[in-house]
């Protein structure tokens, strides 16, 4: 069952089109990787799927609800898809459990008891049950990256969205942050939508690579045939780029 | 010093009105103030033109004739004494000054912050109460600090339409006894004693949350 649809979506900001005619289908458990030159549309294209931003044209059905349809209740959709920012938005007059905490006990209607096991077993999870009590502004980038992951999970969401997760991160940071990725990608039932410029991390755990230029789905193929033999010209340039670095 | 022994039950008196007055245009105008805050960052249109407008209207317009309108006018469709009508006017022209210190406040809390709220589950309502409107607030206490004593010693204009508050009181007690100076000397004491532990309690507020996070 396709978790994501995309069917003949348009997005305009104004009178820039910035998103062309997108037709994308991922599965239910799929991790998909989207990557492309900055500017390409990728993370308008992640912000549509839980409504940050809204198309104007076309139909997105996001776990079999339809995002284009005014009746449609939003938070519903949002309870089952996490996303993880670029610049982690961790809530700043919150603890590192508190801001794990939050979503469930309002949203969900968690039991007290009950949410606070499940959010040290997530910081567990992450490496940083020692910083259940700490402020994000105590925390490094990498690490309030990680609880911002661990805020999404506490959601129990179907799919979790990532926008650039590592670009704001130090290098010595990454690695703990693609670890804990990893992990989740590994569990079979999570959908993963990930727009990252980590070709390593790509290469590694997506099912899929999406390669978008200009607002356009230029190249969907799987992982292996990507990074081999990519069809597109500009797919190709984008790789050579990169992988030089 | 007879000057106040032989008032201060006057003085306590008006002392005690100019009190009650200020707590409940403090109350009254911070939920009203941050009512009006939001409405006019809410997406719609028309709301932010509805909130904009009541912070225009009682934001230029002098407090004193805000409280003669009161007074005068709606006392006679609504009866009200001077002090309802005074603390009613002093509500909504302080409120006015909150909505725009509060709406400030919001603006400079990261967008990432609603954001991240919404992404995570909240909705509009609950990412305002639980995350953005105390970091706005936090950021506002400074300028709130100085509303809060303005509007102390706003509450004077309770005088003019008969309030009972201090510098009725004062009024009065110069009058009877011709020492003008020293009346309005122990008047000063007396709004003193609010303000100062207000200003002092501000700035102790805003130390501690500095800490805080």
């Amino acid at each position: 069952m396709s978790m994501i649809e995309f069917k003949n979506v348009e997005k305009y900001y104004g009178n820039f089109h910035a998103l062309k005619n997108i037709n994308l289908e991922i599965d239910e458990g799929e991790t998909v990787v989207l990557i492309g030159p900055s500017g390409s549309g990728k993370s308008t294209l992640i912000r549509t799927v839980n409504g940050l931003e809204e198309i104007q044209e076309g139909q997105l059905l996001v776990n079999g609800f339809d995002l284009h349809d005014p009746k449609t209740d939003i938070n519903r959709i949002r309870k089952n898809v996490g996303m993880v920012f670029q610049h982690f938005n961790l809530y700043d007059n919150k603890s590192t459990i508190e801001n794990i905490m939050l979503a469930p006990r309002l949203v969900l209607k968690r039991d007290e008891a009950e949410n606070k096991k499940m959010a040290m077993a997530l910081l567990e999870k992450v490496g940083l049950a020692d910083k259940a009590a700490n402020m994000p502004s105590e925390l490094s980038g990498g690490q309030k990256q990680r609880v911002a992951i661990a805020r999404s999970l506490a959601m129990q969401p179907k799919a979790l969205l990532f926008d650039e997760p590592t670009s704001a991160l130090d290098p010595e940071m990454i690695g703990d942050v693609l670890d804990v990725m990893r992990d989740i990608a590994k569990d079979s039932s999570m959908t993963m939508l990930v727009v990252t410029h980590e070709m390593s991390f790509a290469k590694a755990v997506a099912d899929r690579v999406i390669f978008m230029a200009d607002g356009q789905i230029l190249e969907d193929s799987s992982t292996e045939a990507f990074f081999n033999n990519p069809t597109e010209p500009r797919a190709q340039q984008f790789l050579s780029q990169v992988e030089h670095h | 010093m007879d000057l106040l022994q032989n008032n201060f039950s006057t003085f306590l008196q008006g002392f005690g009105y100019t009190l009650l007055s200020s707590v409940i245009a403090l109350v009254v105008s911070m939920i009203l103030g941050t009512f009006f805050a939001i409405l006019q960052i809410l997406p719609q249109k028309w709301v932010q033109k509805v909130g904009n407008i009541y912070v225009q209207v009682f934001r230029n317009i002098p407090l004193l004739i805000i409280t003669f309108f009161f007074f005068l006018v709606v006392a006679k469709v609504i009866p009200m004494n001077g002090f309802t009508a005074g603390t009613i006017a002093l509500s909504l022209y302080t409120s006015a000054f909150i909505a725009e210190t509060v709406r400030a406040g919001i603006l400079s809390v990261n967008s990432g912050q609603m954001e991240g709220a919404r992404a995570n589950g909240l909705s509009f309502w609950q990412a305002m109460q639980h995350i953005v409107l105390p970091q706005a607030f936090k950021i506002a206490l400074p300028s709130l600090g100085n509303q809060f004593i303005n509007l102390v010693k706003n509450s004077s204009i309770l005088a003019f339409v008969g309030g009972l508050d201090l510098m009725y009181q004062g009024n009065m007690v110069a009058a009877n006894t011709f020492d003008t100076f020293g009346t309005y000397i122990i008047v000063a004491l007396f709004y003193l004693v609010i303000t100062l532990p207000l200003s002092y309690y501000m700035q102790h507020l805003e130390r501690k949350l500095k800490h805080a996070a």
